[in-house]
């Protein structure tokens, strides 16, 4: 990722990888923070609140409590749906 | 947040950088992603996650409003899975 980076912008590779970094981890910062990050023409990350619920081991039959927590969801743009059928659509 | 603002933060913290060059590397860093599911590859970012494809089987569909059968092709849906650093920071910052 960053060696495109590199390539597409034409800074150093340290500091097209510190970059990515950087935006990673902002995107992860407001995900943390309970926001939604829209990339528009790619899609979206959204948090969402589970319900804890109780589970089963299905190896053992046990049942096991599934405590209440975060999921991250991503939700493609059509532009990214499309994209991907089209690069596979021909096989 | 939406892509312009993620590229207006970014600019701040870089004031060396120009806010184009910033915009081209976000670019960048998504038209990647594109790119690389559409070739069926898998991009795995460290500590954030992996995007991935997923394949759907051929079915037959049907038209909700006339119910009518309808062939739906085979496809590819992309995926996300959290990455386990991102995973706990969702859980215990929260």
């Amino acid at each position: 990722m960053a060696e495109a980076v590199y390539q597409q912008v034409g800074l150093s590779r340290n500091e097209s990888a510190d970059h990515v970094e950087a935006i990673l981890s902002e995107i992860s910062d407001r995900l943390v923070a309970g926001e939604t990050v829209k990339i528009s023409s790619f899609g979206s990350l959204q948090v969402r609140q589970k319900t804890g619920r109780i589970g089963r081991n299905p190896k053992t039959g046990e049942e096991v409590p599934i405590n209440p927590r975060r999921v991250l969801v991503f939700r493609a743009s059509h532009v990214l749906k499309d994209k991907i059928n089209k690069g596979n659509g021909g096989a | 947040m939406i892509k312009s603002e993620l590229i207006a933060i970014i600019a701040e913290n870089n004031p060396h950088l120009y806010q184009r060059d910033v915009e081209r590397i976000v670019t960048t860093i998504f038209d990647e992603i594109s790119d690389a599911l559409a070739r069926g590859d898998r991009v795995e970012l460290r500590g954030f996650g992996a995007f991935s494809t997923k394949e759907r089987a051929a079915r037959v569909g049907r038209n909700p409003r006339t119910g009518e059968a309808v062939q739906v092709d085979k496809k590819y849906v992309p995926y996300f899975k959290c990455g386990k650093d991102l995973r706990d920071r969702l859980n215990t910052d929260a």
